[in-house]
């Protein structure tokens, strides 16, 4: 490790009186977990990593040795800018790696470096930036339908303005944690918010994705409120998602654009969609990970249910947007499936690895379909070869389990983890009885 | 250009008629040493600037006196190593024991530039150990940062950037020039990291303080006034 990068963090959390020092790292379903150090052990930390048992974290556990070592990547080290000053609080995001010293192939920030690596191999470097859509709630009680906070009576002050406060609130802290946002506002549906962030390579941006929802649940608990990023928490109105705009870089050049094409679109641009598009089945279950998932991916609702790309038809799975006075740095695309329910690092990792693949095998971009895909009809979209994204968690789990992609994305461990645990949510959704079923047929069958 | 005011540590004792000359031109403050102990014996309460050590007439000594200055709790650095040519080999694998080395017979002139830059980077003498500018201070020595008095909590890299630039004010740095001074070529987020690391300082200085980093269109950034302006 670099000498100075680790003098730098002792340095700061001796000069601004650090008391404890949160190590994190995520589990494979994308949940953030922490245990705390205190600064005494620090040094040793940076230097040798802290040892614990694997076993008590989802899919780390293995058959024979449980022990992992968790090192701090002294880079995303910050002061945490809530608490108390007198006693602050600093984390680092933790790499987790075998007691042999090898990179541990259950620790999804490690599967995400590998496939950055395998890009940075061929001199391009993978940048992303999200759209980062979710709800405000009442604090949930078992067994109740959420309360959205616009409907009035639950607080005495308008919603609106308790709102609007924690979203401002919540920028505060984002941008003091340098995760800049580039645009915010009430979305659609009652008490949904968006914060779309500034784009920043793969791995800072899935670690500011943890961040960020860290920051945004901690920000609405101060005010009694709680926030939401399940995707789909109200019927009838639309879901949360999490839009990711993506480009590669090569150096200083954006590897996506190209003056000489009616759609400012390099050829490996081109290749990375098909890519995606190709293989976006197989990856849908990692970036929609929920029972609840699907039931975002409806028509009607500016959700994406075809797999087909276009300029400016947002019920497309990809849409390459107009980029401001043409700016080549700008160009992108966008794939808009995913929600923020998703682990940022496996979702990066196999949308990267399906472009990736497009570029490599030189795959050729089917044409655009800037037809409204919700009035053709299936024979239409048949004809024009277009399908659907998976419809359902168990749908999206069976072409994953066929696909070699998306296991050499993930890795084995992964891999049969996910589809192990996921199998196991998909069957215990489907032995559910709901009240849908009750409503429809107690009375007439 | 401002001479450093401490006092630099020079083995032998006497050392070689050329270097005290030199040394003396150049207007350097320095006390010949004998060994390690004689180091100790004599140092200045402020600690000692820096030591020039002459190898070619006692390598053996000079060697376990660079070893003795490293390992103490506080270091003298920097360390800059005399040597006679047929000494090259003898600095295979100590690269730890000095910060740079000059051929002896010594060109005086190359000597004295050495040495400046020498105690340039080690912050001894010219370079200050904070850094103002406007609202904004940088304690260079315990690396923290701050704005109205407030401190400023930022990332390695961050803070790396931020004091390159108010170093320098008012000069203007492209993209490239900054990934090679402030990352090193190896790093392979390419120009677009300091785009990132910029938009992520001014967010940290604030709404009012983030006029500090100015964008200089199609060239690069700027820290502070111009000195045009």
């Amino acid at each position: 490790m670099n000498e100075a990068q680790r003098n730098y963090v002792l340095h700061t959390v001796e000069e601004r009186g650090v008391r404890l020092v949160r190590l994190w790292f995520t589990d494979v379903l994308g949940n953030l977990k922490s245990f705390a150090i205190s600064p005494a052990e620090l040094e040793n930390a940076l230097e040798d990593g802290m040892t614990f048992d694997g076993s008590s974290i989802d899919g780390f556990s293995r058959v024979q040795e449980s022990d992992v070592l968790a090192i701090p990547d002294p880079n995303t080290f910050e002061v945490l800018p809530w608490g108390d000053p007198k006693s602050a609080e600093a984390r680092v995001f933790c790499d987790i790696h075998n007691l042999d010293g090898t990179p541990f192939e259950g620790d999804p920030r490690q599967v995400l470096r590998r496939n950055l690596a395998a890009a940075r191999a061929l001199g391009l470097t993978f940048f992303v930036a999200p759209d980062m859509e979710f709800f405000y709630f009442a604090p949930p009680q078992r067994g109740q339908a959420p309360e959205p906070l616009d409907e009035a009576g639950f607080f005495d002050l308008t919603a609106s303005d308790i709102a609007g406060s924690l979203r401002k609130q919540t920028i505060r802290t984002l941008e003091a944690m340098g995760i800049p946002v580039e645009y915010s506002f009430h979305e659609d549906a009652p008490s949904q918010h968006e914060i779309d962030l500034r784009h920043n390579d793969g791995l800072s941006m899935a670690d500011s994705i943890m961040t960020f929802r860290l920051v945004v649940k901690e920000v609405a608990a101060t005010q009694g409120v709680h926030a939401s990023f399940m995707p789909k928490p109200l019927e009838g109105v639309q879901g949360s998602g999490m839009h990711v705009h993506l480009s590669l870089f090569s150096g200083e050049e954006n590897a996506f654009y190209s003056p000489d094409d009616a759609y400012n679109l390099s050829p490996i641009a081109k290749q990375f969609m098909a890519g995606l598009l190709r293989h976006a089945a197989e990856i849908t279950a990692i970036t929609n990970q929920t029972v609840n998932s699907y039931k975002r991916l409806v028509p009607g609702f500016e959700a994406p249910v075809h797999i087909s790309w276009a300029r400016n038809n947002r019920s497309g799975l990809i849409r390459v947007p107009i980029p401001k006075k043409g700016n080549p740095m700008a160009t992108r695309i966008e794939y808009r499936s995913p929600d923020p329910a998703c682990n940022p690092y496996l979702a990066f990792s196999v949308l990267l690895a399906a472009g990736m693949r497009g570029i490599r095998e030189g795959y050729e971009l089917p044409v655009e379909a800037d037809a409204n895909l919700f009035q053709l009809t299936d024979a239409q979209l048949i004809e024009l070869g277009i399908d659907q994204i998976p419809t359902s968690l168990g749908d999206a789990l069976k072409v994953m389990e066929g696909s070699e992609l998306v296991k050499e994305a993930l890795g084995d461990h992964i891999f049969e983890w996910f589809l192990r645990n996921k199998r196991n949510e998909w069957r215990a959704y489907k032995a559910h009885v709901s009240s849908f079923e009750h409503d429809r047929y107690l009375r007439s069958l | 250009m401002t001479v450093p005011a401490e006092l630099l540590a020079v083995f032998p004792n006497p050392p070689p008629p050329d270097l005290a000359r030199t040394l003396d031109l150049g207007g350097f403050r320095w006390k010949a040493v004998s060994g390690a102990d004689d180091v100790a014996r004599n140092e200045p309460t402020g600690g000692w600037a820096g030591a020039i050590i002459a190898a070619d007439t006692d390598p053996e000594g000079a060697w376990a006196l660079c070893r003795a200055l490293r390992k103490r709790d506080v270091p003298v650095a920097p360390l800059l190593l005399l040597v006679g040519g047929g000494q090259l080999g003898d600095l295979a694998l100590r690269d730890d024991l000095f910060d740079d080395f000059c051929l002896s017979p010594f060109h005086p002139t190359e000597l004295e530039a050495r040495l400046r830059h020498l105690l340039w980077r080690g912050g001894g003498g010219v370079k200050p150990d904070l850094v103002e500018y406007s609202a904004l201070a940088l304690n260079v020595e315990t690396y923290q940062a701050s704005i109205d008095g407030r401190p400023l909590d930022l990332t390695y890299m961050e803070y790396e950037l931020l004091k390159f630039l108010a170093q320098n004010p008012g000069k203007v740095f492209t993209r490239e020039l900054l990934l090679s001074r402030v990352w090193g070529y190896e790093y392979y987020g390419g120009a677009r990291t300091v785009d990132v690391h910029i938009r992520r300082l001014r967010a940290k200085l604030g709404e009012e303080h983030q006029n500090l980093i100015q964008t200089v269109r199609s060239v690069g950034y700027r820290f502070g006034q111009s000195r045009w302006a």
